[in-house]
């Protein structure tokens, strides 16, 4: 079996599945944001409070008066239903991210949550996919009903070369394979640059699962899974391989030895091209985003800070940049990045997922031009239907902030 | 629950998101908003004036990877236009669970999109999945769920609403 029909079976209480087959499968965690309608069916009780997890990450804090009426109304269901796990702003930051920090993700375990960007818990060789309006049948029961996907193996060959991170493969990827390779599938990265890569780098992958319509976006674990777990989760669990006669629908591979800084042009994740290939058509900047559940973890902000160290931002560009979470705020605060980016002319957020669905703290107006680290580039995701979003790593982000226009990072390291 | 709809054909292109359906900057921004307001805002981006054409029980027709993207439930908006059926070459995994969970009938069709224009009609089977095109006479298979899989119970009984509400009294969850 693959790692996604093994960690199925097991949740489904059988010796193995098949793709296609459809199961009732005990769920380890969910979040919260389905409490009110389990409040209306009138159950007055969650099946586990302990594995219930919310935080506010879309609009805090609240813009509006209805957003933070909506949150005194949050926090009366997590006192009713006595939810353990409650991140208000200041404690808590990205949901993906602080999920993980808390240590509600281990190897093995099965989680649905509400975000599409769920699948980035795949990273610790888990099965976390998203569900939406029917969280409320795992708050009332402890399960939910999953079709066994089928899967795909992308094998990661070669060689990373410097100044390439985890951004630039799976722009790459999907730029070779579509943003439908993985369609309902269960995606499993292998190789030698999946072991080569940062936990933080692949994060980035399993985190743009969906992008390329994943339900499960998954990597084997080792020792730099565990050492992020360490002290964060305490109880047991194994790491889940696949078989060796593992049935894969399909398997594709890649060398990444040549790979070359990437962007996506806007309008699709899936239009990546070598970052060279559009520096003749100088494009200006209005906005360069660092932030999102994609790329801005500690990593990410400590190389724009290196990038940019000394530097002023372009005069006629924002830059925004929002850690990932509340924890990652503190060690960039204490390594000094945050102070370099701020002196630098950038606007250091808390952490949100604000700017990246084009909600607040950040929106685009029409025909501004914006370079993202986040995932999405869809026509209106940061705001006006008319503004432009590339998608990019941390390092041409930070390398374009000060260019005033898309650029090389290699050129500026 | 109704299984056989008949209706005009809308055609919409190849990964038509839910920031598309359901646009970010516009509703998830506004908590307070009704779903009738919201659905003033489907589409917008890409086909602005539509939401005033569509009429109840008109059929959508999209490409691959429809609803990719956010977690939105982009079947709402388009329950409300009164769109009666969905069907599409691929359809998103969260989308294609949402729109059981809405009750809004989705089907995966491969070969959809070449197989009806804009303003051809449509008799769709959800149960058998056959779909035939009034206009050419022409038929074709789409993909029917499994009559014993949860999606289909869920979607017969008409939603996840209606479903939970059977389930949790009959689990005894509910007060008295």
């Amino acid at each position: 079996m693959t790692i996604a029909e093994k960690i199925l079976a097991k949740h489904a209480g059988v010796d193995s599945v098949k793709p296609g087959q459809y199961v009732w499968c005990k769920v380890d965690a969910t979040s919260g944001h389905s409490l009110r309608a389990l409040e209306l069916l009138g159950v007055d009780r969650v099946w586990d409070p302990e594995r219930v997890f919310i935080v506010d990450d879309h609009q805090a804090p609240p813009p509006t008066i209805e957003v933070a009426n909506r949150m005194r109304e949050t926090r009366r269901l997590v006192k009713k239903y006595g939810i353990k796990h409650y991140y208000e702003y200041g404690r808590g930051g990205i949901l993906h991210q602080v999920f993980a920090e808390r240590g509600m993700y281990a190897p093995g375990e099965l989680i649905a949550q509400g975000d599409s960007h769920s699948t980035s818990g795949g990273v610790f060789n888990a099965c976390v996919t998203n569900a939406n309006m029917d969280a409320v049948h795992i708050l009332a029961f402890g399960d939910l009903w999953f079709r066994v996907p089928e899967s795909v193996r992308v094998v990661l060959n070669g060689t990373l070369p410097a100044w390439c991170v985890g951004k630039d493969v799976i722009l790459k990827v999907a730029s070779e394979l579509g943003t439908d390779y993985g369609l309902y599938k269960s995606v499993e990265y292998v190789g030698p640059v999946a072991a080569q890569m940062t936990l933080a780098q692949r994060w980035t992958i399993s985190n743009m699962g969906v992008e390329v319509g994943a339900k499960f976006a998954l990597f084997e674990a080792d020792a730099k899974t565990d050492a992020f777990l360490k002290d964060r989760v305490t109880r047991p669990y194994e790491h889940v391989t696949a078989d060796p006669d593992a049935a894969y629908e399909a398997q594709y591979e890649f060398d990444l030895s040549t790979l070359t800084p990437m962007v996506a042009r806007p309008g699709d994740p899936g239009n990546g091209v070598p970052v060279e290939s559009v520096l003749t058509e100088h494009v200006k900047i209005d906005q360069a985003f660092l932030g999102s559940c994609t790329n801005a973890r500690l990593e990410d902000l400590e190389v724009a800070a290196r990038i940019i160290k000394g530097k002023q931002i372009h005069p006629d560009v924002r830059m925004l940049v929002s850690p990932s979470s509340q924890e990652v705020f503190g060690q960039a605060l204490k390594a000094g990045y945050l102070e370099i980016l701020a002196d630098a002319g950038a606007l250091v957020e808390h952490s949100t997922c604000g700017p990246c669905y084009g909600g607040h703290m950040g929106v685009l107006g029409d025909h501004e031009v914006c370079i993202s680290s986040s995932n999405r580039n869809f026509q209106g995701r940061m705001g006006s239907p008319l503004a432009k979003v590339w998608l990019a790593s941390p390092a041409t982000v930070a390398a374009s902030a000060i260019a005033g226009e898309i650029v090389d990072p290699r050129q500026y390291l | 629950m109704q299984t056989t709809f008949t209706g005009r054909v809308w055609k919409f292109g190849e990964a038509i998101s839910t920031d598309l359906m359901v646009p970010g900057s516009k509703v998830l921004a506004n908590p307070g908003i009704t779903p009738e307001e919201a659905a003033q805002f489907c589409m917008s981006a890409n086909r602005p004036g539509w939401v005033d054409q569509v009429q109840p029980g008109d059929l959508l027709v999209a490409g691959t990877n429809f609803g990719c993207g956010s977690s939105r439930n982009g079947s709402q908006p388009l329950k409300v236009l009164g769109i009666a059926c969905v069907l599409a070459d691929s359809v998103s995994r969260i989308h294609l669970r949402n729109a059981v969970n809405t009750g809004l009938p989705t089907l995966v069709a491969p070969g959809i999109s070449a197989f009806v224009e804009e303003g051809q009609r449509l008799e769709v089977n959800i149960v058998s999945g056959q779909v035939k095109n009034l206009d050419t006479g022409k038929t074709l298979q789409a993909q029917a769920w499994p009559e014993d899989s949860p999606p289909f119970q869920i979607l017969m009984a008409g939603g996840l609403d209606a479903y939970m509400k059977d389930k949790v009294r009959k689990a005894g969850l509910v007060r008295a």
